[in-house]
Formats: C-alpha cells, sequence, structure tokens
C-alpha cells in the first residue's frame, strides 16, 4: 500500500508542478493577480507531495518491501537501518526522486522567504522551477519509476553496493544535490528577469543569496566526496579527474564565477548579459553532470550498471533548457542597458578576469570531460583523457586566478589606484616570498612547484588578514556578513593550496608485502604489522590487520584496516585505517594475502596536510553562509521595485 | 583612456589570454589522450610502441600468478590474448574471469607492462571498453 500511496503522490507532485509552471507565467504576462498568488500555495504543495513521496519509499526500505523492485535491487535484511534509509539515493530511481524533491525544497524555500519581492517576480521564478520539475518528474514517472512492483516479490534484497555502504553516503549525495540543484534558483531568477525585460541591480541582489547558498552546499558535497574516495576508495588520493567529479566540479567552476558577477551586477550594474548566461550556463552544467553520471556514457568509478537509454531523456531535457533559455537569451538581451563606465584598473575589471580564468577553467575541463565521448560518437575510436591533461591546463589558470585573489579586493569599483594597491600589498609580497623560499626547505626538499603553492597560499592568507585588520583600524564592528564570509572563503582557498601543494610534493606511497612482524617506513613513522585476524560484521566478514604506528621508537597507535568480504554479493572491500593529524595522515589498507607464508600486500602513505584541502573547502563553503546571512538581503525593497544601479552602489 | 580603447584593449586581451589557453588546452589533451585498443589489435600490430595506451577485456580464467608485489595475468578479448603484468595491489574486484582495464605499455617481448589496472565497483559491471573489445573480437 506504501507504494503505491507514493506513487499517487508522485503523480500529484506531477499535477502541481503543471500548475506551478504554466498559471503563474501567464498570469504574469496577463497581470491576473488570482493566478500569480498561485505560485506560492502550488510551489509549498509540490514540495509535500515529494516529501510525502519520499517518506514512502523511504519507508519501504526500512520496512524491506522486496515487493518493490527498487527495493529488491538496493538493499537486503542484513544491512544496518541507517543505510537502508541511505539506500534510498543509492540507486538511479531513488537518486532522481532525491533530486526532485531537493529542486522542490529550493522553491518552497523560495516561495516562502521571498515576501519582499514583488509577486510578479516570485511567481515567475516559482514558474520557472516548476517547469523545470515537470521534466524531471516526467523522467521518472515514465522511465524511472522507484515504486515499480516485482511480482512476484523477492524473498531477499540484492543489496546496497557494498562500497557505497559507508557514512559518506548519508552525507555526500543529498549536499552534492542540494548545490547541483540549487543553481536552478539562480537560473528561475535569470530567466525570470529575461522574461520580464527586467535586468538590473535588484534581480542581482534578490538572486545572489540563492546562488551563494547553492555555491556553499556544491563545495561541501564536493569536499565530502573528495574525502569519501579519499578513505573508503582505498586510492588515498583526493581527486582523480574522474568524469563524475568534474561533472560535479563543472558548476563549481561556473557558479563560482557567477558569485563573482553578480557582485558586479549587483553593485555596479554592469555585465548583465554575462552574468546571465552564467546562470543558464551553471544550470546546464549541473543537467550535464546529472546526465554523465546517470546515463553511464562515461567509465567511471560512479558508473555502475546503468540504462543508457535513459540518458537520451536527460539529453533532450538538457537541450530543452540550454536551447530555450538561450532563445529567450538572444531574444531579450539586446534590450538590456550597459552598466556604469569602468576603468582599465578597476575591481570590475580584475572580476572580470577571475570570470575569464573561471570560465576557461571550466571550459578545458569540460574538453577533456566530453572528448572521449565525441571521439567515440564520431567513430574515431576510445580514448581516455587522463590526470596528466587536467593538471597541466589547470595550473596555468589558477596560478594567475589565486594570484588576483590578494589584489582584487583591494581594488575599488570604477577606479582603483594602483599605487595605492601596491603599497597595501607590500607585507604581503615580502611574506610570499619568504614563504617560497623557506617552507619548501622546512618539508624536506625545495622544488620549484611546492615553492609557488606555498608562495601563493601565503600571499593570499597574508593580504586577507591585513585587508582585516585595515578595516578593524577603522572601525570593523560595523563590517557586513559579507566582508567577514568573502575574506572567510578567500583565507579557506589558502589552506586549500597548503593542502594540495604539500600532499601532492611531499606524499610517500608504498605497496609492499608484509608479514606478522615486518616493518615499514614512511614519513619518519614505523609501521608494524602484528597480525591478521578474522572479525564478524553486521554483514560481511572481514581480515582486520593491527599495525603499530610507531616515530623514533615511541609508540604511538594501533591501527585495524580491514578488507571485508560480504555475504549478499560476494564483494569484497577495502576499509583503510587513518591515523590523521594536524600536519599529516598515516594511512594504511590491506591489499590482499599473497602466499601461504600469511603475507599481505600492504599499501601505505604519509599525507602530509592532507586535511587542510578539505578544512580549505569547509572555511570557503563557512564563508559562503556568512555572506548568505547578509542584513540588506533581506531588507524590504521599497514600492519602486527596481532601484537603479547607481543609487545602490 | 577613451572608453573605446578601453573597450578595444579589454577584447584584445581576452582574445589573446583565450588564444593562449586554447594552444595550451590542446596540446596537453593531444599528450595526454590514451587510446583503447583491443588485444586482436595489439596482435595485429596496431598499438603503439613508443606511447602508453590502454587495453580492455577479460581477465581470462585461471592466468592470473603472484610473484611478491607482481601479477601476470592475460588479456583477453577471447579471441586473442596479450600477458599483462602489474607490480602493486590490484584493484578490490580484479578477479578471475571479470572484466578489467589496463593501461600501460607494450614491451618489445609482447608482454604488456601496466602502470595502473582498472576493475570497477559493481559486480555486475563491465567496463564498456571491456565489452567492446569482446564485441569487436566476436564479430570477425
Amino acid at each position: 500500500m506504501t507504494p503505491e500511496l507514493g506513487h499517487f503522490a508522485l503523480i500529484l507532485a506531477f499535477v502541481t508542478a503543471l500548475m506551478q509552471g504554466v498559471l503563474p507565467l501567464i498570469g504574469a504576462q496577463r497581470r491576473r493577480t488570482q493566478w500569480i498568488a498561485l505560485a506560492r500555495p502550488a510551489a509549498q504543495t509540490h514540495f509535500l507531495l515529494l516529501a510525502f513521496s519520499f517518506a514512502c519509499l523511504a519507508q519501504s526500505f526500512l520496512a524491506n518491501d522486496f515487493s518493490v523492485a527498487y527495493v529488491a535491487q538496493n538493499s537486503n535484511t542484513q544491512l544496518p537501518a541507517i543505510y537502508r534509509f541511505a539506500a534510498v539515493w543509492g540507486g538511479h530511481e531513488g537518486s532522481l526522486l532525491l533530486w526532485v524533491l531537493m529542486l522542490s525544497g529550493w522553491g518552497a524555500a523560495v516561495s516562502v522567504t521571498s515576501r519582499q519581492l514583488p509577486e510578479v517576480m516570485v511567481a515567475r521564478v516559482l514558474a520557472v522551477l516548476g517547469l523545470v520539475s515537470i521534466g524531471m518528474l516526467a523522467f521518472i514517472l515514465f522511465t524511472s519509476n522507484p515504486f515499480a512492483r516485482l511480482l512476484p516479490a523477492a524473498a531477499e534484497g540484492r543489496d546496497l553496493n557494498p562500497l557505497l555502504q559507508d557514512p559518506g553516503l548519508v552525507f555526500h549525495p543529498p549536499m552534492l544535490y542540494m548545490g547541483y540543484v540549487g543553481f536552478s534558483v539562480a537560473f528561475a531568477f535569470a530567466v525570470a528577469a529575461l522574461i520580464s525585460g527586467r535586468l538590473d541591480a535588484a534581480w542581482a541582489r534578490w538572486s545572489r543569496p540563492w546562488t551563494t547558498a547553492a555555491w556553499c552546499f556544491l563545495t561541501i558535497g564536493i569536499a565530502m566526496g573528495s574525502w569519501w574516495a579519499y578513505y573508503e576508495l582505498g586510492w588515498g588520493g583526493w581527486w582523480f579527474w574522474d568524469p563524475v567529479e568534474n561533472a560535479s566540479f563543472m558548476p563549481w567552476l561556473a557558479g563560482t564565477a557567477l558569485i563573482h558577477s553578480l557582485a558586479i551586477t549587483e553593485k555596479r550594474g554592469a555585465f548583465k548579459n554575462w552574468t546571465v548566461l552564467l546562470a543558464i550556463a551553471a544550470f546546464s552544467l549541473s543537467l550535464l553532470g546529472t546526465f554523465l553520471v546517470r546515463s553511464g556514457v562515461l567509465t567511471s568509478v560512479h558508473a555502475f550498471a546503468s540504462d543508457p537509454s535513459r540518458g537520451v531523456f536527460i539529453l533532450i531535457l538538457l537541450g530543452v533548457v540550454i536551447g530555450s533559455s538561450l532563445t529567450l537569451f538572444a531574444w531579450r538581451a539586446p534590450r538590456v542597458s550597459a552598466g556604469g563606465a569602468f576603468a582599465l584598473v578597476s575591481r570590475e575589471t580584475m572580476l572580470l578576469i577571475n570570470n575569464v580564468l573561471l570560465v576557461v577553467a571550466a571550459g578545458s575541463v569540460l574538453l577533456g570531460t566530453l572528448y572521449p565521448l565525441i571521439i567515440d560518437a564520431l567513430g574515431l575510436g576510445k580514448l581516455s583523457v587522463g590526470p596528466p591533461y587536467f593538471n597541466t591546463v589547470f595550473v596555468p589558470v589558477m596560478v594567475p586566478l589565486l594570484l588576483l585573489i590578494a589584489v582584487g579586493p583591494l581594488a575599488r569599483w570604477k577606479h582603483a589606484d594602483l599605487r595605492d594597491m601596491a603599497r597595501r600589498l607590500r607585507l604581503s609580497f615580502v611574506l610570499a616570498l619568504l614563504a617560497g623560499i623557506i617552507l619548501p626547505q622546512l618539508m624536506g626538499r625545495w622544488t620549484p612547484m611546492t615553492a609557488l603553492g606555498c608562495l601563493l597560499a601565503v600571499w593570499i592568507a597574508s593580504s586577507t588578514v591585513f585587508q582585516i585588520a585595515e578595516r578593524l583600524k577603522i572601525g570593523g564592528g560595523n563590517a557586513p556578513a559579507s566582508f567577514w564570509g568573502m575574506h572567510l572563503a578567500h583565507f579557506g582557498i589558502a589552506v586549500f593550496v597548503i593542502g594540495v601543494t604539500l600532499v601532492g610534493g611531499y606524499q610517500e606511497e608504498k605497496d609492499v608485502r608484509m608479514q606478522t612482524g615486518d616493518v615499514v617506513s614512511v614519513g619518519g613513522y614505523q609501521l608494524r604489522l602484528l597480525g591478521i585476524s578474522t572479525a564478524p560484521g553486521p554483514n560481511y566478514r572481514a581480515s582486520v590487520g593491527e599495525f603499530e604506528l610507531s616515530k623514533n621508537g615511541r609508540v604511538l597507535k594501533t591501527l585495524h584496516p580491514e578488507k571485508r568480504q560480504y555475504f549478499s554479493s560476494q564483494m569484497p572491500m577495502t576499509e583503510a585505517a587513518i591515523d590523521a593529524g594536524l600536519t599529516r595522515d598515516i594511512y594504511v589498507s590491506l591489499g590482499e594475502p599473497l602466499d601461504q607464508q600469511g603475507a599481505w600486500s600492504v599499501r601505505v602513505y604519509f599525507k602530509p596536510f592532507v586535511d587542510w584541502i578539505w578544512a580549505g573547502c569547509l572555511l570557503m563553503a563557512a564563508g559562503g553562509f556568512l555572506a548568505v546571512i547578509d542584513r540588506r538581503y533581506r531588507l524590504r525593497v521599497k514600492a519602486a521595485a527596481s532601484v537603479p544601479a547607481s543609487v545602490t552602489a | 583612456m577613451k572608453p573605446r580603447h578601453k573597450r578595444i584593449a579589454l577584447i584584445v586581451g581576452g582574445l589573446a589570454s583565450i588564444t593562449i589557453a586554447a594552444v595550451l588546452v590542446l596540446k596537453a589533451l593531444d599528450s595526454n589522450i590514451a587510446l583503447y585498443i583491443t588485444p586482436s589489435d595489439v596482435i595485429a600490430g596496431k598499438a603503439p610502441h613508443d606511447k602508453a595506451f590502454r587495453m580492455g577485456g577479460l581477465v581470462k580464467q585461471g592466468s592470473i600468478q603472484r610473484e611478491g608485489m607482481t601479477t601476470r595475468f592475460i588479456i583477453t578479448d577471447t579471441a586473442k590474448e596479450i600477458p599483462v603484468a602489474y607490480t602493486g595491489i590490484l584493484p578490490d574486484l580484479f578477479r578471475d574471469g571479470k572484466g578489467a582495464i589496463v593501461q600501460g605499455r607494450l614491451g618489445a617481448d609482447g608482454l604488456f607492462s601496466a602502470s595502473e589496472v582498472l576493475a570497477k565497483h559493481d559486480e555486475n559491471y563491465m567496463p564498456p571498453e571491456a565489452q567492446h573489445a569482446i564485441d569487436q573480437a566476436q564479430k570477425k
């Protein structure tokens, strides 16, 4: 009964999406107040119906209802309850349901918190979100119904892929989807503004907190995915340029560009067309990401058994979204006024360069990700683009961007004084230079790349700290939240760069054969294998290694990496043991038994400053959230809805 | 500076940086792609000798041999077989009779030295490139 209720709620949600997507839009064009007023309740009902539907699916999982095909494929009676719940989004159908649930959640959030916006604007924004929802719900209902029954019911489920039986599954996909789907709000605002023909500073100000919030979730989602891959996949790396990682990274790059260009549009009324294009691009890349992940067209760690025919539907949806929004753009853009003028050296120029670099970065990732697909589609053979491509392209693009982070916030709008900026950056410059010379030597070995990384990190961090100090001197108490947010996020980048640089330059990796009593040293630490025993788990049996970690003869800790054999799927899984620390991680994972003497292959890593990578991402996200709560976004707009750019600046 | 000059400067600067970026990107792309070549094509001499490439297929049943940290096995597309050697820890789902992708170089002696072995994270999943190699072999 529960699955039918869920299915029914899903159909009703589709109907409300039709109402939300069509009626307010017509109402806004024809000035029909009642149709406009329909937008908010429709969006809220839409969300409640989807939440109910989602709860029904979760209930089917928790109750082990194997008469539901999706549950039978992705769950098992032995699976712990928390993973039975997370398994809801462990497969194709459920993760799409999560996708639309998030979409409707963002819509409901807009409908609740947008009291200060003109009703017509809200109606159009919610309508656009409704239209996107129609597309995704049609996809779910017609090709990927999670509530489809399996008759006769299976006696036991096929189990969740052991790789997904991890706390990472509980948090990573929802966060990532929050971010992905959140860009739909920025997209909806942009399209609504295009429809109304009123692209102004007010539009940018309304759009900003939503865009930043989505960006924060995406940042956290990507960081969690990276951390998960680090400890769970047993590879010990933090980024692999895997197509699916790229799929989430491209919207992030476009979104980062969008956040910055929205700042110009809000403050100076300039780059309106560009900002709208970026909003369309960010959401289109999110859809493209969904397509890449769900269609299985790419070889990737995320490519579980999937159905390519479903990809066609998302591809059509992607085409409709990009095609219609760009047509609308082409129609409206010529009428958009140019913004305020600015000098060559000004914050506008800095942000423009930031945008160009980020877009080039996103474009090169896009090219590298799609290149194998294009070549294959043209029948020119099969190939793969390796991480070296991305590294060679990415570093030269990122270096100027990182250099500019320290400079940009110092520049004034309209016209910046170069000499004044140089004076304020003098100390940072000296500190960065010293860091580039000294820090790599402290780590044991000087290389140009590590020197560059340390230099950039200290350059950004010190300039950020000095700017905060300057502000405090002139009375920092009244600095807006967005000021702190920006600097916190930029500081997070410095932390991130330190992590990337030092782990890249000084990590040690060893694959060795070990027997009980053997010692392997890595990064000045010794690891002794005390023995390997077997231990039962809830739905698996594990071989557990016992390693004694010591430094200079002093025992620090015992580490217990596991090799698990899951009962239901007979799949082996590696669980690494990590001793995490502020300045280094020691990482041990078991390979496999090698011979009769009880020797195992063992992988040992020394990862200096690796946790700084994720700490940096969290700081960026925290900075973003600080910016979102800035008071000026919640100020009621006065009677005239569109405040000219010159007034707000 | 006049607004017109400024616009020209911006456009020129933009175009220049995009050109540089495009050149860098294409150069990097050209030197960092690995072609997929099927075992049959390797036997037919279509594999590059100076460049790393990827090979997909099945791990031949009973072909896995371990000597310390080095593993030797055979990748087959059901028609032709290529011996492969790999030193290091293999992925969890690397198994007898299952699909796998190896990346590395072909030695003069016909032994493929893999620097990377990819197997997928789902019991029932077959890497498309491995499937492709088998389909190609069976078509002949």
